[in-house]
């Protein structure tokens, strides 16, 4: 799940994080009055979407850039006003953009020094790690690559958490002496205490600043939370915006079901995320592109399996149905009516490949046959994948 | 021989009377499997299929049963205490099947597990068996959800971290009459018990396995480590299949681990590092007996 730059800062904010001041704004008006309160001058708004690129973005109204710097309240609702509303397109977006509904209204900073920092799980040692480097407000994979000697990394103990001489060790290793040093330790003590209390698997400053009237603070942030621990996170939960979502995988998601969205037109519904994975690959190996990525799951019901066809067939871009079962505790026969009745309801007139295997797989196929659909039967993953793309091919 | 374990295997279930534990300790009853004891707290004294005694904790289960191997069907807010229980009560093995437990919660039980002799499988995983010599490998010793009747008693090790692709492999091998020695399932999280590489090193000295299918997926680097391990130290045949060549960067893959970030963990890294160790590639899912078969011919 993401999170939007001023929810970002709100968790700063709870967590004594320091980071840039301002606030969100949903109207031009409201811009203005954040702009008020905040200490007289220089001004940022940024438009708030999720993705990145937004200060080299362009509107379809012809406005440029979605991060402004200002000098007065008047002037940010004036630049609210020509964002609020109005479609963002930038390089992350794709050529549809995103309609910006809300901005954040900050003070601007003057940087002295802009440095990196990061808490995220090891999967190699299965313990926290901070990695810091004095190379900040650039990608950080690729100081990895070019100058790794400027990446600290450093284990935490995950029942001890952090100790303040790490924060020293790692302060002292960007160069934060004197009273940044101590600005350095809480900023780190707080912001690992919001990586584990708020089950984050990621969070990453960059550039985490040193301003030329000499504080630390967090001026930009990505956040990565584990969705398995969203049940416990209902503050967390409340900072989803589902119109940052796509539309198919959050109705996906109301049925409980593993969707992620793609730019191919040969759809598959399959059982397991292994599976699921291994049927896209091969759909492109055969010379095809997915749609997607489904996972009904190994327990699926005729009512999922309904569910996933209508979604997948809301889908403009889908040209074909490739759907790859390996039955091993499931009933193909019940998975096999499940087919036929969405089939049959949703009306389905492109091409479907059904390649069946496992328990009760001659019931299941028979069921198929004769079911009066129009559909192929593939003998194996192979097989139903040189099918699928073969028939949406002579098909266009 | 097999690996961790036989068919005299005596193994409990925590959660068996939920419905998703309930519905595979029937199966591994049916299968044959020694399913000696279930544990659910509040029902101790009970009997499971009016069969299998029910106890209220690991600790009375093991010591009035003598189960060495227990398979977790608990909740995930509750699993964390399931496996750390296991390990408590002195288990060989603990095979946690629950899916959907925090990351922060593994990354705790990993670190209070350090220096335990118990070894954990999973979580969110299908658990492992090995096949029996009856009709449709019956007999055998299965924990966890995979489909016991795939199966057939030989000397093929398959390793992977997931379900339905470990179903595919086994089922492709027993269909062209290669049965196998054990069958694992890693399971799919970010941080999991045992790795790729352990299981190979179990499978390199077990006299029973001759040859090995190691399947994988994009995130993290357990495949890599795995296969250079296996250039300097497995003489026994690898067949390896990879998913995950065409899923976009930074988005999860309905497993947890299964995720590339940072250009880190990819499908085509990892098909490289398998085959400099010298691992025949499947090139498609349709691929991995054949592949195996190709690599034991040469």
């Amino acid at each position: 799940m993401n999170i939007h730059e001023f929810q970002a800062r709100e968790l700063f904010a709870e967590f004594g994080v320091a980071t840039q001041p301002g606030s969100v704004a949903h109207t031009p008006d409201e811009a203005e009055t954040v702009a008020t309160g905040l200490n007289q001058g220089k001004l940022v708004i940024k438009a708030q979407i999720h993705a990145g690129g937004r200060g080299k973005g362009t509107f379809k109204n012809g406005f440029k850039g979605g991060v402004h710097l200002c000098d007065t309240p008047a002037e940010a609702k004036d630049f609210a006003s020509k964002m609020l509303g109005q479609i963002l397109v930038t390089h992350q977006t794709g050529p549809e953009g995103k309609e910006v509904g809300k901005i954040f209204v900050g003070e601007a900073v003057d940087i002295a020094r802009e440095l990196y920092f990061a808490i995220l799980i090891d999967r190699a040692t299965s313990v926290p790690v901070l990695i810091a480097s004095t190379e900040g407000g650039v990608d950080i994979e690729m100081v990895a690559e070019n100058t790794p000697e400027k990446i600290l990394r450093l284990s935490i103990n995950p029942f001890l958490g952090i100790m303040p001489y790490q924060t020293r060790l790692i302060a002292s290793s960007l160069g934060l002496t004197g009273p940044l040093m101590n600005q350095a330790s809480k900023l780190f003590t707080n912001l690992y205490r919001l990586f584990i209390e708020r089950d984050c698997s990621m969070v990453e400053v960059n550039p985490l600043v040193v301003t030329t009237d000499g504080r630390l603070i967090a001026l930009d942030a990505k956040f990565n939370f584990d969705d398995n621990a969203l049940y416990r996170q209902p503050s967390i939960i409340a900072m989803r915006d589902i119109t940052e979502e796509d539309p198919r995988e959050v109705e996906a998601s109301k049925h409980s079901l593993n969707y992620i969205g793609l730019d191919g037109n040969i759809a598959c519904l399959v059982n397991g995320a292994g599976l699921a994975m291994a049927t896209m690959d091969i759909i492109q190996h055969a010379g095809g592109s997915p749609a997607n990525f489904l996972d009904v799951g190994g327990g699926a019901t005729r009512e999922q399996v309904a569910s996933a066809f209508r979604i997948i067939l809301a889908d403009s871009r889908v040209k074909g149905i490739l759907v790859n079962i390996f039955g091993g505790i499931m009933d193909c026969d019940v998975i096999a009516n499940g087919i036929v009745e969405a089939a049959k309801e949703t009306g389905l007139s492109i091409p479907l490949v059904v390649r069946l295997e496992g328990n009760n797989v001659e019931a299941g196929k028979k069921t198929l046959a004769e079911s009066g659909l129009k559909l192929e039967s593939g003998e194996n993953i192979l097989d139903a994948a040189n099918r699928i793309v073969a028939a949406v091919k002579s098909a266009a | 021989m097999s690996i961790l374990v036989t068919p005299d295997t005596k193994v409990l279930i925590q959660g068996i009377t939920g419905s998703f534990g309930a519905r595979h300790a029937k199966l591994s009853l049916d299968y044959g499997t020694k399913v000696v004891a279930g544990v659910t707290p509040g029902k101790g004294g009970q009997l499971f299929e009016n069969q299998v005694p029910i106890f209220d904790t690991v600790e009375q289960a093991v010591r009035e049963t003598g189960a060495t191997v227990s398979a977790i069907f608990v909740p995930p807010p509750f699993a964390a205490d399931a496996i750390l229980e296991g390990v408590a009560a002195g288990l060989d093995l603990v095979v946690c099947i629950t899916e959907g437990i925090p990351v922060i919660d593994m990354m705790k039980v990993k670190e209070a597990m350090k220096g335990s002799k118990t070894r954990l499988i999973g979580p969110n995983c299908p658990g492992l068996v090995t096949p029996g010599t009856g009709d449709k490998s019956h007999g055998g010793c299965r924990v966890g959800i995979a489909p016991g009747y795939i199966h057939k008693k030989g000397s093929v090790g398959v390793v992977s971290r997931s379900g339905t692709l470990t179903y595919e492999a086994v089922w492709q091998l027993t269909t062209r009459g290669y049965g196998q020695s054990t069958c694992v399932g890693i399971g799919g999280d970010p941080i999991n018990g045992t790795s790729h590489l352990d299981i190979l090193k179990m499978f390199n000295e077990d006299p029973e396995t001759e040859a090995i299918i190691m399947i994988g997926e994009i995130g993290g680097s357990a495949e890599e480590e795995a296969a250079a391990w296996a250039t300097e130290h497995c003489k026994k045949p690898i067949a390896g299949f990879i998913a995950g060549a065409t899923a976009p960067e930074g988005r999860r893959m309905g497993h947890a681990g299964a995720i590339v970030s940072g250009g880190q963990g990819t499908a085509a890294g990892k098909i490289a590092a398998l085959r400099a160790a010298g691992i025949e590639i499947a090139e498609t899912p349709s691929d991995m007996a054949d592949a195996l078969i190709r690599r034991m011919k040469h």
